[in-house]
C-alpha cells in the first residue's frame, strides 16, 4: 500500500499549496453553509481582517497561534505582563531565558518568526491605556483573560462602540476562560446579543472568611493564612509593601501562618497553600487552555468567514468539563434588559433600612450581578458617598456610618447610581427597595 | 482560646524547588504523585495524514513533563505541513516530519526526551520500531493510518497491555476513542469537594455521640457566645436525638420529616441576640438535607463490588485485594471506612480541632481494620497503608472504566441515536425552539471511520461504506450532510479543530497514566459546527 505522506494532498510545492487543507473548508460550501461566499473577492478581504487578542498567557499563547494557522494576517496581542517561571508548564511560547520579558511581546515575535508572513503588533501596556479609536481598527476581540475585571472594561467598551449607523463599529467578541480541567468560551456581538456584564452573575465571587473568624477563632489552615496576610502584615509591616511575587514576602506570611496554626492545633499550613491563598491561584494546565483557544479560535474562522455557522446568535456559550469523562453544554443566556452595560432599565436593589450605607457598600463587593470593589453611590441625584477626590471623599465619608432610612432619609423607589473607579464608563441604575 | 502548644519546634522552611515553581499550576491538580507518573511514561505517536493533531497533544504532554515520547512518522514536510503544524517552520521543508517536529517539540521542555523513526527517507518498519524500543506505557496512533500499521499496533497493546488512543480529525470534526487494556479501576476520581463529606448523622460512634451529649447536656445554662459556637454536627446530634424521643424513634429521612425538622432545629435557635438568630443554627439547619441520610452506594462502587474478576492476574492486584476488603466491612458494618474529612463550621478553634480528630481518629481505625482484612486475603500480605488510606479516604467514588463489553452493535447505536435525535426534534418543535436537546454527534463517527484509510473519499463512497454495517444508513438526511462535510475537508485538518481535539487527548492520557479523575468510556466525537462534545461507549 502507498505510504499517505502529507495527508495526500497539497503535495504542491508553491506556497499557495501552504493553506491547502484550509482552502478546502474556505473555497468549498458545506451542507450547513450552503450560500456561503467563497468568491476569491471574499477571501481577499478577509485576508486584510484584523483581529485583537487580549492577554498573552496561557489561553493567548495558544490563540495567537490558532489565530496565525486559521490564516488571519493582522494580529495585534496586549499584554502588560511579563514572563513567570510558573507560566512555563503551558505558555508554550515562552523559555526559560524568556523569564522577566515581556509577554505580548515574546509570544509575538516567536509566532511571527514560526508561520510565514502573518505580522503580529505587540502592546506591553494595559489595555484601559487605549481609547475607542484604537480598537475601532479591528474586526473581531479575541480575549484569554483571568481578570473579570478587564472583561468587563472590554466589554462596555466594545458595546458603548457600537454605532447603530454603522456596521463597522459592531465588534464580536470571543471569551475564554479555564480553570482546571474545566472551561468555556463565549461569543458576543455587542448590544444584539447577551454581554459579558448580563452573565455575571455566573461568576459567583468568594465568600470572604468574617474577620472575627480570622481573629478568634481559626479552624482553617487558610484561616492561619488570611490573618498572617491580612492582620499580622498589618501590624507589623516586615516589608514597605506586599509583593505577592516575593519570595521573601510569601515565606514571611507562611512561617507566620505557621505559628498561629500551631498555636490552635491546626494541620496543613504550607508554603504552596500560604502562596495559593495570597495569590488567590487558579490551578491551569497546557491541554485545558488548548482546548478552550482553540474553541475561540473556531469560533472566530466561523464568523470571518461564514465556512460554518458560529456560536452567538441562538447558543452563545459552550462549557467544557474534562475531570469526570468529558462534557460540553452550549447554551442559549438571555439578554438582560436591566444590564448597567446593554440594558437601559433600573434593577430593583433590595436593601434592609437599618444598614448603615458603609454596609451597603460592602454588600455590593459579593453581589454577584455588580462585585465593585470601591462603589461611590448617589441617590435621587444627591451624593452619598463618593470615593475620589479625596476632599469629596472626606466630606461624604460621616455618611458611611449612617442607616439607610433614618440616617439617610432614603425611600423605597427612590433612584439610586453606583460607579466605579474600575469601570468609569459604567453607571448601575437601581431602584430602591426595603426587603 | 487554646492553650499555646509550645513543645513542638517551629516548622523548617523549605521553599519550593525550581521544578516545583515550574509545575505548580498543575501540581495543585494532580500532585506531585501524578507528576511522578507522568515523568516516567514512555508514550509512542505513530502519526500521518495531516499530522497536526497527533503533535498537538504531544504538545500538552510535553509541556507538563511527560518523561519521553517517540513520533513515528515516514511522511516528508511539504507547503500543506506548514499552514497546519505549528511544529515546523521554513526550513523542515523536504525533511522528514517525525525528526523535524521532535525537535521542536523538545524545545517546549528540556526534561522532557524525544525520538523519531524512520532515522531516514523511506526506511520505516514498525515492528522494528516495536521490537527494540523499550516498552511504551501508551500508544497514540492518527487516521487515516495504513491498515499493517494498525494490525501492527494493536497486536503490540494486547500483548503487552498497553491502552491505546486513536484519533481522527478532519475538517469541522474529530473523534478519539480509547482501548484500554482490561478493566481499569480509579481510586483518585477527585469529585466535587462537596459531596465527599461524610458526617454519620444517622449511625455517630460512641466518642461522637459522647462529645455531643458533653457539650450539651446543660445547654440552656451555656452563655450566649458558647451557645452561639456549638458546631453544627452537635447541634444535629443533639436535635436528632430529641427528635427520635418524639418520633417513635424514627430519624427524619423523608422531604416532608426534613422540612419539620428543619423548623425544629431554628426553634433551639436563641433570638433575644442583636443578630436575632445564630448563625450556626443556620449552618445546622442548611446542612439537613445533605447530611440527613440513609447510606447508599454509587453505581460505581456497586459495579466494584460487583464486578466478577476472571483474570488471574487482575485478582493479584493490590486494587482488587483492597476492593474485597472494603466490601467485607461494608458488608459487616453496614457502611464504608469513614472519609474523616470535616467541613469548616462555626465553633471555637479548640472546639472544632477536638471534634476533627475524633472524625480523623475513627477514619484511622477504619483504615486500620480494612487493612487487617486486606492482609488476612490471599494475595494481600504486603498491602500498603498508603494504598489502603488514599481507597478509603475515596471508596464512596471510586469508578471502573471498561468495565464490560460494548452492549451495542453499530447498527443498534444508531437506530437508539436517531430515536433520540426525532425525540428531541419533537420537543423543540412542541415547546416552539424553547426547549432544544444536542443532536447526535454519532453520525460523525461512522463517517469519519469510514475515511480511516481512505481520507479523501467523496460523499457517496462514505455512505455506501457505512451502509454495509448499517443499512438504514442509506437515505437518511443528517447521515448525508455529515458525509459530505467530511468530504469536504478531503482528509485535510483544521488547526482550531487539531489543537482542540489534541487538548482533549491529552487530558484523557493525563488521567489514564496518573490515574487519577475519571477517564472517557470509551469514544468522544466533537462537532466543531456545533460546539459539542458526546461520549458514547462503541
Ligand atoms: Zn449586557
Amino acid at each position: 500500500m502507498a505510504a499517505i505522506s502529507g495527508g495526500g494532498g497539497g503535495g504542491g510545492t508553491g506556497a499557495a499549496s501552504r493553506w491547502h487543507y484550509l482552502d478546502q473548508i474556505r473555497r468549498n460550501p458545506g451542507p450547513f453553509n450552503e450560500d456561503s461566499d467563497v468568491s476569491d473577492e471574499a477571501l481577499a478581504a478577509w485576508d486584510k481582517a484584523k483581529v485583537l487578542v487580549i492577554g498573552a498567557g496561557g489561553l493567548g499563547c495558544e490563540i495567537l497561534k490558532n489565530l496565525a494557522l486559521s490564516g488571519f494576517k493582522d494580529i495585534h496581542v496586549i499584554d502588560m505582563d511579563t514572563i513567570d517561571i510558573s507560566n512555563l508548564n503551558r505558555q508554550f511560547l515562552f523559555r526559560k531565558d524568556d523569564v522577566g520579558k515581556f509577554k505580548a511581546e515574546v509570544a509575538a515575535a516567536f509566532v511571527e518568526k514560526r508561520v510565514n508572513g502573518v505580522k503580529i503588533t505587540p502592546h506591553n501596556c494595559r489595555i484601559q491605556e487605549f481609547d475607542e479609536d484604537f480598537y475601532m481598527q479591528f474586526q473581531i476581540v479575541v480575549c484569554g483573560l483571568d481578570s473579570i475585571d478587564a472583561r468587563r472594561w472590554i466589554n462596555a467598551t466594545l458595546v458603548n462602540m457600537v454605532d447603530m449607523e454603522n456596521q463597522d463599529s459592531l465588534k464580536p467578541l470571543i471569551d475564554g476562560g479555564t480553570e482546571g480541567f474545566k472551561g468555556q468560551t463565549r461569543v458576543i456581538f455587542p448590544t444584539i446579543t447577551p454581554c459579558i456584564e448580563c452573565q455575571l452573575d455566573l461568576y459567583t465571587p468568594r465568600a470572604a472568611v468574617p474577620l472575627c473568624t480570622l481573629a478568634t477563632i481559626p479552624r482553617q489552615p487558610e484561616h492561619c493564612i488570611e490573618w498572617a496576610h491580612i492582620i499580622a502584615w498589618d501590624q507589623e509591616k516586615p516589608f514597605p509593601s506586599l509583593d505577592k511575587d516575593d519570595p521573601e514576602h510569601i515565606t514571611w506570611l507562611y512561617q507566620k501562618a505557621s505559628a498561629r496554626a500551631q498555636e490552635f492545633g491546626i494541620a496543613g499550613v504550607t508554603y504552596s497553600l500560604t502562596q495559593g491563598v495570597v495569590k488567590n491561584i487558579i490551578p491551569a494546565i497546557a491541554s485545558t487552555n488548548a482546548i478552550i483557544a482553540a474553541s475561540c479560535c473556531n469560533e472566530a474562522l466561523k464568523i470571518a468567514t461564514n465556512a460554518a455557522p458560529a456560536l452567538g446568535f441562538e447558543e452563545s456559550y459552550m462549557m467544557y468539563s474534562g475531570d469526570d469523562s468529558i462534557y460540553t453544554s452550549t447554551f442559549r443566556y438571555d439578554k438582560k434588559d436591566d444590564c448597567a452595560v446593554c440594558g437601559n432599565l433600573a434593577k430593583p436593589l433590595a436593601v434592609d433600612p437599618a444598614w448603615t450605607l458603609q454596609e451597603l457598600l460592602d454588600s455590593f463587593a459579593v453581589k454577584p450581578d455588580l462585585q465593585l470593589k470601591k462603589p461611590s453611590i448617589r441617590a435621587e441625584g444627591k451624593t452619598l458617598y463618593m470615593q475620589f477626590p479625596p476632599g469629596i471623599e472626606e466630606q461624604t465619608r460621616p455618611n458611611l456610618d449612617k442607616t439607610l432610612k433614618d440616617g439617610l432619609g432614603l425611600e423605597p423607589g427612590f433612584e439610586i447610581a453606583v460607579t466605579d473607579p474600575s469601570f468609569p464608563a459604567l453607571t448601575f441604575q437601581f431602584i430602591l427597595k426595603f426587603a | 482560646m487554646t492553650e499555646i502548644i509550645t513543645s513542638q519546634t517551629p516548622p523548617i522552611l523549605h521553599g519550593p524547588s525550581e521544578k516545583e515553581k515550574k509545575y505548580d499550576r498543575q501540581l495543585r491538580l494532580w500532585a506531585a504523585s501524578g507528576q511522578e507518573a507522568l515523568e516516567s511514561a514512555n508514550i509512542l505517536l505513530v502519526n500521518s495524514g495531516a499530522g497536526a493533531v497527533g503533535v498537538e497533544t504531544l504538545k500538552n504532554l510535553v509541556l507538563p513533563g511527560i518523561g519521553k515520547f517517540t513520533i513515528v512518522d515516514d511522511a516528508v514536510v511539504n507547503q500543506a505541513d506548514l499552514g497546519v503544524n505549528f511544529f515546523l517552520e521554513e526550513d523542515s521543508l523536504g525533511k522528514l516530519r517525525s525528526e523535524c517536529c521532535t525537535k521542536l517539540l523538545q524545545e517546549l521542555n528540556p526534561e522532557v526526551q524525544g525520538d523519531w523513526f524512520p532515522k531516514s527517507v523511506g526506511t520505516l518498519d514498525l515492528p522494528d520500531v516495536l521490537t527494540t524500543s523499550p516498552r511504551y506505557t501508551l500508544i497514540v496512533y492518527t487516521n487515516p493510518i495504513r491498515e499493517e500499521d494498525l494490525a501492527t499496533i494493536e497486536a503490540y497493546a494486547s500483548q503487552h497491555k498497553v491502552p491505546v488512543v486513536s484519533i481522527h480529525s478532519a475538517g469541522f470534526y474529530s473523534y478519539f476513542r480509547t482501548s484500554l487494556p482490561g478493566t481499569f479501576p480509579i481510586v483518585d476520581t477527585h469529585p466535587e469537594v462537596e459531596k465527599t463529606t461524610d458526617l454519620r448523622l444517622l449511625s455517630p460512634w460512641p466518642e461522637l455521640v459522647d462529645f455531643a451529649q458533653e457539650m450539651t447536656k446543660d445547654i440552656d445554662a451555656l452563655d450566649d457566645h458558647e451557645h452561639g459556637h456549638i458546631p453544627y454536627v452537635v447541634i444535629l446530634l443533639y436535635c436528632l436525638e430529641q427528635w427520635r424521643q418524639s418520633h417513635n424513634g424514627a430519624n427524619p429521612t423523608n422531604t416532608k420529616d426534613k422540612r419539620e425538622f428543619g423548623k425544629f432545629v431554628l426553634a433551639k435557635s436563641r433570638t433575644n441576640n442583636p443578630e436575632g438568630g445564630e448563625e450556626n443554627f443556620q449552618e445546622a439547619a442548611a446542612a439537613i438535607n445533605k447530611n440527613i441520610k440513609l447510606p447508599e452506594l454509587e453505581t460505581g462502587l456497586e459495579e466494584v463490588f460487583n464486578y466478577q474478576l476472571s483474570d488471574e492476574f487482575e485478582l493479584q492486584s493490590t486494587f482488587w485485594v483492597i476492593a474485597r476488603a472494603v466490601k467485607d466491612f461494608y458488608l459487616k458494618h453496614g457502611c464504608l471506612p469513614l472519609p474523616g474529612a470535616l467541613p469548616d463550621m462555626k465553633a471555637q478553634s479548640s472546639v472544632y480541632v477536638k471534634l476533627q480528630n475524633i472524625y480523623k481518629a475513627k477514619a484511622r481505625r477504619d483504615v486500620h481494620e480494612v487493612l487487617e482484612i486486606a492482609r488476612a486475603n490471599t494475595g494481600g500480605k504486603d498491602v500498603d497503608l498508603a494504598e489502603v488510606e488514599l481507597f478509603c479516604k475515596n471508596a464512596r467514588f471510586v469508578k471502573l472504566i471498561n468495565a464490560k463489553a460494548p452492549e451495542q452493535q453499530l447498527n443498534q447505536i444508531y437506530d437508539t441515536e436517531k430515536a433520540n435525535d426525532a425525540a428531541a426534534e419533537a420537543m423543540k418543535e412542541e415547546t416552539s425552539g424553547a426547549f432544544s436537546l444536542p443532536m447526535s454527534n454519532f453520525f460523525i463517527y461512522l463517517a469519519l471511520a469510514a475515511t480511516s484509510h481512505n481520507a479523501t473519499a467523496p460523499a457517496d463512497a462514505i455512505i455506501t461504506t457505512i451502509s454495509s454495517k448499517i443499512p438504514n444508513a442509506i437515505g437518511d438526511k443528517r447521515m448525508l450532510q455529515v458525509a459530505q462535510e467530511v468530504a469536504r475537508a478531503g482528509g485535510g485538518e483544521l488547526h482550531n479543530i487539531s489543537a482542540l481535539t489534541g487538548g482533549m487527548v491529552a487530558q484523557e492520557i493525563i488521567k489514564i497514566i496518573t490515574k487519577q479523575y475519571v477517564p472517557i468510556d470509551n469514544t468522544c466525537i466533537f462537532d466543531g459546527i456545533s460546539s459539542r462534545c458526546q461520549v458514547l461507549r462503541l
